[in-house]
C-alpha cells in the first residue's frame, strides 16, 4: 500500500461507484422533497420506494468502491465484433457521438431526411468507411425511404423541416 | 375452458393469410438479427414497438413470437460459422459446432441445430400449452401479498443468480428501478425525479430506454473496440444430415428439451445452465466421448435443443404471471402494456383469443423457421459479411428513428444518447443489462402491488406475509440471497475442498483473460460464479487443447439483446 495516487491508478471503475452514489443521493434527495400527508388509502405513499431504491444505490456504491479498491473488477463485455485487446478507440466514439448530436440538433429544424442522412453518413465515416459518394447515396436513400415508409405505411409524419413542400 | 378448442381457435386466427405473413416477417427478421452481431431479438422488438402500434395487437404479437424464436436460431448459425458466441447460451454451440464446421461438417452442424431447435421448440410450446393454464389457475387465487412476493423473487433471482457478480447485478437493478421511478406517481400525482421538466412528467418511455441500452449502448461499445481484422467465416452449403447423424442426434434433442424447459420456466433459470448440463450429459452418455471438443454432433444437438426449450419455458411465467425473465420477454411485456393489455394471471381470461393466437403462432413460427432456414442458410452466412461500418451505422440510424417516432420529440433523442452512454459504461465495467431492464419494467408494477397490499392491511406491515404462499416465497428469496454466504462458510469449513473448487471456479476468469494477468484477482464475489462457472470449468476440462471461443464469459446470464 503506497501512496493514494498509485492505489487509484487503473481504478476507473471507481467512477462507476461514484455514479451509483450520485444517483442514490439524487433519488434520496428527491424523495425527501416529497410531502405526503398520511392517507388511509395509501399508507405506503410515494416516498417509500424511492427511499429503498436510493438506499440500495448507495449501498451498492459503497460496496463497489470497497470491492474495486480490494482488486475486484468487472469483466468487459465481449461479442462477435469486439476485440478487447486494444483499448477503447475514442477517435471512433467521439465522431460517432458527434453525428448523433448533429442529428438531435438538426431533426426538428432541417427535418429527418437531412438529419438522418447526416447521421448515417457521419456514423459510417466515423466507423472507418471512406467511400464518400457511395455512403452518401446510401444514407440519402435510407432517409428518404424511411420518411416515405413511415408516412405512407404507418401514418407517422416525420418532420420534413427545410424540405417542407418538396417532399 | 377447453384448452384444445381454444388452441384450435388460436390456430384459426394465426393461420389467416395476413397473420401468416406477419409470422413469416417475424421469423425472417428474427433470424437476420440473430445472425447479425450487435443486434438481437429484444432490441428488434423494442425498435418495432412504435411501428407495431398501428397493427392489430394479435398480428403484432405473432410477429414478435417469430422474432423471438428466429433470434434464437440465428444466434446458433453465427456461433457455428464464426466461433464467437453472441450470447452466453450459445457458448457450447460455438465450441462444438465450430469444430464441426472446421472439419467440413458445417452443413450437418447447422442441420442438427435447426432440426433440434424445431423439435425442442415444438415440444416446449406443447409443454407451455399444458402447464400455463395450470399456473394460471394457481395464480388467479393469489392475492396482492403473494403476487408482490413472487415479483420480488423474480427480480432478485435474475439479479443474484445470473451474471458473474451479484454486486454489479444489484447496482444495475438499482439504476433500473431509479429510471422506473421517473414521472408522476400514479396514486398521489406527485412528480418524482422530474427536476421540474414537464417532458419527464410522463416518465421515460420504455421503448426509448430499451433501444438506448440495447442498441445505442451496444453500437457505441462495439465501435470502441471494433475488430479491425475481418473474422473468418466458414462457407456453407445447404444443411443436411446423413443417417448416422440422425441416429446420433435424436436422443440429445429430447434430453436437451427435458433440461431446457424447466430451467426456462424458473424465475432465474435462464438458458445457459441447461445448455451446459445438456452438454455434460451428452458427453457422458456418448459412445464417442473422444469426439467431444473436436466436433461431436451430440454436443450441438443437445445444447441447441436445451436453448430453444428454455426459450419456450420462459414464456410460461411471462404469459401466466406477467413475469419476464429474459430481455426479449421483458420487452414483449412492455409491448402488452403499450397496447393497453394488462399482463398477469388475468391475461388468459381477458385476452384469451390473443394469447392463444400467440401460442399457436409459436408452433407456426417454429415450422416456418425449419422450412425457411434450411434452404436459406447460405444467405444468412452471406449476411455475416455485411461491412461493419454499415451495420453499426444502420443500428444507430434505426435506433434513432424508432425512439424518435414514439413521441416525435428531439428530447427523447437526448435521453437516448444519455442512457446509451450509460449502456456503454455498463458494458465496459461488467454491469449486466438485464436487471436494469427488468427494474425499469417491473419496478412500477412491484410498487403498485406493494401499495395495494398495505392498503388492504390498512398500513400494517404484517400484511406482506398474510398469505402462506407469500411466506413460502420469502423463504426462497432468503435462500437465494443467503446461499452464497452459506457456500462461503461451507468452503471455509472444508478447506481441503477449496483446492479442488478453486481452479475450476477460477476457470473462465483466468481462461478468458490470458492477456491480462491481473484477472487472477477475484472478480467481485466469486462464489456466485460457482453455478454456471463451475460447470463451465467442467466443460473446459474436457477439451483443454481446443482453443476456447474468443469471447469471454463476462456476459454470463445475459443474452444478446
Amino acid at each position: 500500500m503506497t501512496s493514494l495516487a498509485s492505489r487509484l491508478k487503473g481504478r476507473s471503475e471507481l467512477g462507476v461507484a461514484a455514479l451509483l452514489g450520485a444517483a442514490g443521493a439524487l433519488v434520496l434527495l428527491d424523495a425527501a422533497r416529497l410531502v405526503t400527508p398520511y392517507s388511509q388509502s395509501d399508507p405506503v405513499g410515494p416516498k417509500t420506494v424511492p427511499l429503498i431504491v436510493g438506499a440500495l444505490l448507495l449501498v451498492c456504491a459503497v460496496l463497489l468502491a470497497v470491492n474495486v479498491l480490494r482488486g475486484g473488477h468487472g469483466e468487459a463485455e465481449a461479442g462477435e465484433d469486439i476485440d478487447l485487446t486494444h483499448p477503447a478507440d475514442w477517435r471512433t466514439i467521439l465522431p460517432l457521438a458527434g453525428a448523433f448530436i448533429a442529428n438531435i440538433l438538426l431533426i426538428d429544424w432541417a427535418g429527418w431526411v437531412i438529419s438522418g442522412t447526416v447521421l448515417f453518413w457521419g456514423s459510417v465515416w466515423a466507423l472507418g468507411s471512406r467511400h464518400y459518394v457511395r455512403d452518401g447515396l446510401i444514407a440519402l436513400a435510407l432517409a428518404l425511404l424511411t420518411f416515405y415508409g413511415f408516412y405512407l405505411g404507418l401514418g407517422i409524419a416525420l418532420p420534413a423541416g427545410l424540405l417542407e413542400g418538396i417532399l | 375452458m377447453d384448452i384444445l378448442s381454444s388452441l384450435m381457435d388460436g390456430f384459426a386466427t394465426a393461420l389467416t393469410p395476413m397473420n401468416l405473413l406477419y409470422a413469416l416477417i417475424g421469423v425472417l427478421l428474427g433470424t437476420a438479427v440473430g445472425v447479425l452481431p450487435g443486434i438481437g431479438p429484444a432490441m428488434t422488438v423494442a425498435l418495432l414497438l412504435p411501428v407495431a402500434m398501428v397493427l392489430e395487437p394479435t398480428s403484432a404479437f405473432i410477429m414478435f413470437a417469430g422474432i423471438y424464436y428466429g433470434g434464437m436460431y440465428g444466434g446458433s448459425t453465427t456461433s457455428i460459422l464464426l466461433n464467437t458466441p453472441g450470447e452466453s447460451s450459445s457458448v457450447i454451440t460455438a465450441i462444438e459446432g465450430n469444430r464441426m464446421a472446421k472439419a467440413g461438417r458445417a452443413a450437418q452442424a447447422l442441420a442438427t441445430a435447426a432440426i433440434g431447435s424445431f423439435v425442442a421448440g415444438t415440444i416446449g410450446t406443447a409443454l407451455l400449452v399444458v402447464f400455463t393454464p395450470i399456473v394460471v389457475d394457481f395464480a388467479v387465487s393469489l392475492g396482492s401479498p403473494s403476487y408482490f412476493a413472487i415479483m420480488v423473487l423474480a427480480l432478485l433471482a435474475v439479479t443474484a443468480v445470473l451474471g458473474a457478480s451479484r454486486l454489479r447485478g444489484f447496482a444495475s437493478l438499482g439504476l433500473g428501478l431509479a429510471i422506473g421511478l421517473v414521472g408522476i406517481d400514479s396514486v398521489t400525482g406527485q412528480r418524482r425525479l422530474t427536476f421540474g421538466q414537464p417532458l419527464l412528467a410522463d416518465g421515460l418511455d420504455i421503448v426509448v430506454i430499451a433501444v438506448a441500452i440495447f442498441a445505442v449502448g451496444e453500437a457505441l461499445w462495439v465501435a470502441a473496440h471494433l475488430r479491425r481484422t475481418p473474422l473468418q467465416i466458414i462457407p456453407v452449403g445447404r444443411p443436411w444430415m446423413g443417417k448416422q447423424d440422425w441416429k446420433r442426434s435424436w436422443k440429445p434433442w429430447l434430453r436437451g428439451t427435458a433440461f431446457g424447459f424447466p430451467f426456462g420456466a424458473l424465475p432465474a433459470g435462464g438458458a445457459e445452465i441447461p445448455t451446459f448440463l445438456s452438454y455434460v450429459t451428452e458427453k457422458r452418455l456418448s459412445k464417442h466421448p473422444e469426439e467431444f471438443g473436436k466436433g461431436a454432433i451430440e454436443g450441438v444437438a443437445g445444447p441447441e435443443a436445451a436453448n430453444n426449450a428454455a426459450a419456450a419455458g420462459t414464456l410460461t411465467p411471462m404469459l401466466a404471471l406477467g413475469l419476464p425473465t429474459n430481455a426479449t420477454a421483458a420487452v414483449m411485456l412492455a409491448a402488452f402494456t403499450q397496447f393497453g393489455i394488462q399482463p398477469g394471471p388475468l391475461l388468459f381470461e381477458n385476452e384469451g383469443p390473443l394469447v392463444w393466437a400467440l401460442i399457436a403462432s409459436l408452433f407456426i413460427g417454429n415450422t416456418l423457421l425449419l422450412l425457411v432456414n434450411l434452404p436459406l442458410a447460405p444467405v444468412w452466412a452471406k449476411l455475416l459479411r455485411l461491412p461493419r461500418p454499415y451495420l453499426y451505422a444502420g443500428i444507430l440510424f434505426f435506433a434513432t428513428l424508432g425512439a424518435y417516432s414514439v413521441n416525435l420529440q428531439a428530447f427523447d433523442l437526448v435521453i437516448l444518447l444519455v442512457v446509451g452512454a450509460l449502456g456503454f459504461m455498463m458494458r465496459r465495467f461488467g454491469l449486466p443489462v438485464l436487471p436494469l431492464i427488468l427494474g425499469v419494467i417491473l419496478g412500477p408494477r412491484i410498487e403498485g402491488q406493494l401499495r395495494k397490499t398495505l392498503q388492504l392491511s390498512a398500513g400494517d406491515v404484517s400484511g406482506l406475509w398474510s398469505e402462506p404462499i407469500a411466506v413460502g416465497v420469502y423463504i426462497i428469496v432468503a435462500l437465494v440471497l443467503v446461499w452464497p454466504l452459506l457456500f462461503k462458510a461451507w468452503r471455509r469449513a472444508r478447506p481441503a475442498r477449496v483446492a479442488v473448487v478453486g481452479p475450476v471456479n477460477g476457470g473462465p476468469i483466468a481462461d478468458s483473460s490470458a492477456a491480462r494477468p491481473t484477472a487472477e484477482s477475484p472478480t467481485a464475489d466469486s462464489p456466485t460464479t460457482a453455478g454456471p462457472a463451475a460447470r463451465d470449468g467442467q466443460v473446459r476440462d474436457g477439451q483443454e487443447n481446443a482453443d476456447a471461443p474468443k469471447a469471454t464469459h463476462a456476459n454470463h446470464g445475459q443474452e444478446k439483446s
